[in-house]
């Protein structure tokens, strides 16, 4: 773990996200964006990782991320991502999403755009507003869709200054989490272990397709699909059990894998090498999942009845040349089944609240108020 | 309780009564809301948390490297705490602030000060011989403006020249820095030829010193023979008047004898009492003992004050390490320092280092976790450290649970994450007390807020099966006044949780009932619809609404209700309408009785076509 680069910031970090690469560009991201909360001023900040190019004599990376420039926040940052190179999105317990425009000439931050309290609870007596949590928000320049607390789900797209589609009373519990499936369709996670898929074509205020995790309602928090095999999802739940999915067929998981103990965060695939899948938790730990091993001995993962109790981390190490076509995530035949876990964070104390991963680089933000960065993830 | 006074910068001074002109914002442990300080809490949480894991599971001379391991690592969070607290006070224009930064920043060093020399005493406890050596390095580490002037000196075109340079060339003899002492006679020496055979024979002096090094198999009594010997030698040359031309060298030459005047006439180059003692036992006791430490302790202190000034807090503070007195050390730190930080994680090591078990206190139970109640009662205090108060909760074994489950319940829980994380906290430590109360508390703020869903679910989540049926009837209501169900979605899904509660079980069922004759299930709706009743799951007064349920099943073409299953209906609605006569609560009669006669012709007319459908399917 001696790539592993930490710094302690004094904020608690609610989320981090690497700011994009160029598509053309084939260096490692040089910048990211952190978010706090639970703190009495909240704000959004911009890192940059250090100065690869500043090797001291021994051959170790000296940099630790430099702050650039941070802005107030109201309310806790409950998710943020970028819209584009220039553009941060924000969704604020406060019910409000901001645009956050980053100057680069400058280093400064500014406000864009705002949408106020648009995720809100109705007071029916006296028809006012009070603020609710946005959870979750998801963009593709130039539309942004939005869920919250008060279940409702929102399409918006920069530059217009009200929503293009509301949906009220989408979900009657909690949305905790949303991720595009494909151009029009959305999927959100809620509070009772449900996964809905949503159409923005259909003018029905209705969920086009649902899927719950059987009897016991879990709570699920958050939700990745895989970048090229559309219908592969992954979902994690507040037993800190990671899920995947078939959106194509049934309405119950592939597979339940027995990960976290505690309430499991945010799930992220690999955005190109989607055999690695990271994931992060309350209980402190964040792990990096790598189907894409040849295990020869007995596989990591016992198997019963489909569902697979994780046992321990296997460590052998070597790449697969031949890729399967079929996704190593939705292989439940045991004895093909190959995974090999690795906690990345060495000694666990507070929960690890966001990770972010691009190219070869890791960041994650954690409640002990620090900023991890792994600048070589597959070194 | 450690109290600090702010000044309330509050608008409208006038307006206050004429009672109290001032008004403080009292709070407890002010430090803890330094923005830079929470890097020394958390990172230094992170160290405790590693500690208290580490438990005894080596033993002897690996524990005590472990450690030794343990007191350092917080003593580099505090130096790198102190270092990030200075850039801030150089950087920052405020002269105010920038005071404020510096004070800190000599608070912290001044905690890394006794931190060192308690982790040398307590921790480490070197043997005679070593100790010395440790002191050294304690002195070398906390006086740092020799540096500078080193530099200076070097820098300049003929350092021998420099006015400083004796300065800085009796500053390393002080220290016991040989090696750079007799670089720089050697500058001299070439600088300065007829002092060159001085500076040999002293050079050759210095190189003799016997030092007992740390990885040296020496034994004590070789060292001290040979010390003896070097000592004469030291003597001889003193007495030939070898460095008589030469004032400095001679001094040098006093110094390196052990002459205490010669050592406190250069008073002004050592600044502190304490690194006077060092060089007093370097040069004259260099197999001090711990026990002999303290007279040699007081009589410095004594005589580098001379009776002018009284010592300082932190002059007390070390003369009590120096004593071995643990707890006079640990109370002096806590009457002087204004944060809790400090004493309760000192504290805690030296605990672990098993020192501290003979002592009692008359309150609490005992000093260690006494401190660290403190000081994560301080975290709690604050809007975003009181995570970081949770793990040290846990480690005081007798009186942390009650106090976790007191400041736990004062969260001030905003969104449903932070409850979550609150909640998660409780589950893992079996509080179930308080499980309870933050559910309800979201519960109730959901049922504010009109989302009667996510109540059901945070009720559910806490078991509670009081407000799991208040909700229930809640949705009952709302039915009744619009004529369908909100939240289906949930509704559908509870599943066995449908059980928390006789009201949430008929809630689910009747959804069910729905359903089944959305579907055209209408046998199996009927005979649901009717052990709802039959069996007591559905309230008394939600009975009519159920009775008029089964009117569009009455009508239907084919008969669905049998005869018996019609008697139990007629049955339901006669016990409901003798209840409700006895009573005399009807209301609107009218209605009332009109339904009551539908229902009767209704039901009299399915008894007619069951009788007669049974009769023929008998008959045939």
């Amino acid at each position: 773990m001696e790539d592993l680069c930490a710094k302690f910031v004094s904020q608690k970090l609610s989320k981090v996200r690497w700011r994009p690469v160029p598509a053309t560009a084939l260096q490692p991201p040089e910048l990211f964006a952190t978010g706090s909360w639970d703190n009495e001023e909240n704000k959004i900040s911009i890192w940059s990782v250090g100065d690869a190019e500043s090797v001291c004599p021994n051959g170790e990376y000296q940099g630790e991320p430099q702050l650039l420039c941070d802005i107030r926040h109201y309310g806790d940052v409950m998710d943020m991502q970028f819209l584009d190179q220039e553009r941060i999105v924000a969704a604020s317990s406060t019910g409000s999403v901001t645009i956050f425009r980053h100057h680069q000439n400058n280093q400064t931050l500014s406000v864009s755009q705002k949408w106020e309290r648009v995720h809100c609870h109705v007071d029916s007596d006296t028809s006012t507003c009070g603020g609710a949590s946005c959870t979750g928000i998801i963009c593709k320049n130039p539309e942004i869709v939005t869920v919250g607390e008060d279940g409702r789900i929102n399409l918006f797209r920069a530059e217009h200054k009200q929503a293009v589609r509301t949906i009220d009373n989408a979900d009657s519990s909690t949305l905790h989490a949303v991720t595009l499936l494909r151009m029009t369709e959305i999927l959100t996670v809620n509070s009772i272990g449900q996964l809905k898929i949503w159409d923005f074509r259909q003018q029905r205020n209705e969920p086009s397709q649902i899927f719950s995790l059987t009897g016991d309602r879990v709570p699920l928090h958050c939700v990745d699909r895989h970048p090229n095999q559309q219908h592969i999802v992954a979902t994690g739940g507040q037993d800190g059990m990671l899920s995947i999915w078939d959106v194509r067929q049934g309405s119950m998981p592939v597979s339940l894998l027995n990960a976290h103990d505690a309430e499991m965060w945010e799930v992220h695939f690999h955005p190109s090498n989607p055999d690695h899948l990271f994931t992060c938790s309350e209980d402190g730990s964040l792990w990096h999942w790598d189907t894409s091993v040849e295990v020869s001995e007995k596989p990591s993962f016992l198997h019963q009845g489909g569902r697979s109790t994780f046992l321990s981390h296997s460590a052998v190490n070597q790449p697969n040349v031949n890729q399967s076509v079929v996704s190593a995530w939705l292989s439940n035949d045991p004895t093909k089944d190959r995974m090999e876990i690795t906690n990345v964070i060495p000694n666990p104390t507070l929960s690890v609240n966001s990770v972010d991963v691009l190219g070869p680089c890791l960041v994650c933000g954690t409640d002990a108020e620090a900023i991890y960065v792994k600048r070589q993830l597959f070194a | 309780m450690l109290v600090c006074e702010a000044a309330f910068p509050g608008a409208g001074h006038g307006e206050k009564g004429p009672g109290c002109p001032y008004i403080y914002v009292l709070r407890k442990d002010q430090d803890i809301y330094l923005h830079t300080l929470r890097k020394l809490f958390n990172e230094s949480h992170g160290i405790f948390v590693g500690l208290q894991r580490s438990e005894e599971e080596l033993s002897g001379k690996s524990r005590k490297a472990q450690l030794v391991g343990v007191s350092k690592n917080y003593r580099s969070v505090i130096r790198a705490c102190m270092e990030d607290m200075h850039q801030v006070a150089i950087s920052t224009r405020d002269p105010a602030l920038h005071n404020q930064y510096s004070t800190q920043v000599s608070i912290l060093s001044a905690m890394e000060l006794i931190w060192n020399l308690c982790e040398i005493l307590f921790v480490e406890v070197a043997p005679a011989g070593h100790l010395l050596l440790h002191l050294l390095d304690w002195v070398q580490l906390h006086v740092c403006d020799v540096d500078s002037m080193v530099r200076e000196v070097l820098n300049s075109e003929n350092p021998s020249k420099h006015e400083l340079f004796w300065n800085v060339v009796d500053i390393f003899v002080l220290q016991g820095r040989m090696e750079d002492a007799r670089h720089l006679l050697s500058k001299e020496a070439t600088a300065n030829p007829t002092s060159k055979g001085m500076c040999k024979i002293l050079d050759d002096l210095m190189k003799k010193m016997p030092i007992l090094g740390l990885g040296n198999t020496q034994t004590l009594t070789e060292m001290e023979l040979k010390w003896q010997h070097w000592h004469e030698e030291c003597q001889r040359y003193l007495q030939d008047g070898t460095f008589a031309s030469n004032p400095h060298m001679e001094s040098i030459c006093k110094i390196l004898l052990g002459d205490e005047n010669a050592i406190l006439e250069k008073k002004e180059l050592m600044t502190t009492w304490y690194h006077f003692l060092v060089t007093r036992l370097l040069y004259s006791h260099p197999a001090v003992k711990p026990v002999e430490l303290r007279f040699y302790a007081q009589s410095s202190l004594d005589q580098f004050l001379g009776g002018e000034n009284s010592p300082e807090p932190l002059d007390t503070i070390l003369m009590a390490a120096f004593e071995f007195e643990i707890h006079q050390v640990i109370k002096e730190c806590s009457i002087a320092l204004s944060n809790w930080w400090f004493v309760a994680h000192l504290t805690d090591l030296l605990d672990h280092c098993k020192l501290l078990q003979s002592h009692n206190l008359y309150f609490g139970s005992n000093m260690r976790e006494f401190l660290l109640l403190e000081y994560a009662s301080g975290l709690f205090s604050h809007h975003s450290l009181w995570q970081l108060g949770v793990d040290y909760f846990d480690h005081c074994s007798e009186y942390g649970r009650v106090y976790l489950e007191l400041h736990i319940e004062r969260i001030p829980l905003t969104t449903e994450q932070k409850a979550l994380k609150v909640l998660r906290i409780c589950e893992q430590r079996q509080m179930h007390e308080q499980v309870r109360s933050i559910c309800k508390i979201m519960a109730m703020k959901a049922l504010r807020n009109n989302r009667l869903g996510s109540a059901l679910s945070w009720s559910i989540r806490a078991k509670d099966a009081a407000f799991a049926t208040l909700i229930s009837d809640r949705f009952l209501k709302d039915y009744c006044e619009r004529g369908s169900f909100s939240d289906l979605d949930l509704i559908d899904n509870l599943g066995p949780s449908m059980l928390l509660s006789d009201r949430l079980t008929f809630l689910g069922k009747y959804r069910e009932f729905h359903r089944l004759y959305g579907e055209k299930r209408f046998s199996e709706a009927a005979k649901l619809l009717l052990m709802l009743m039959t069996a007591h799951i559905a309230p008394c007064s939600f009975w009519m609404t159920l009775l008029t349920d089964a009117l569009p099943l009455l009508e239907q073409k084919e008969v669905i209700f049998s005869a018996e299953q019609t008697y139990e209906l007629m049955r339901c609605l006669e016990d409901l309408t003798a209840g409700k006569l006895d009573n005399r609560k009807l209301q609107d009669d009218d209605i009332e009785t009109t339904k009551v006669e539908m229902l009767r012709l209704a039901f009299a007319r399915n008894l007619a076509r069951a009788i007669v459908k049974e009769g023929t399917l008998e008959g045939s």
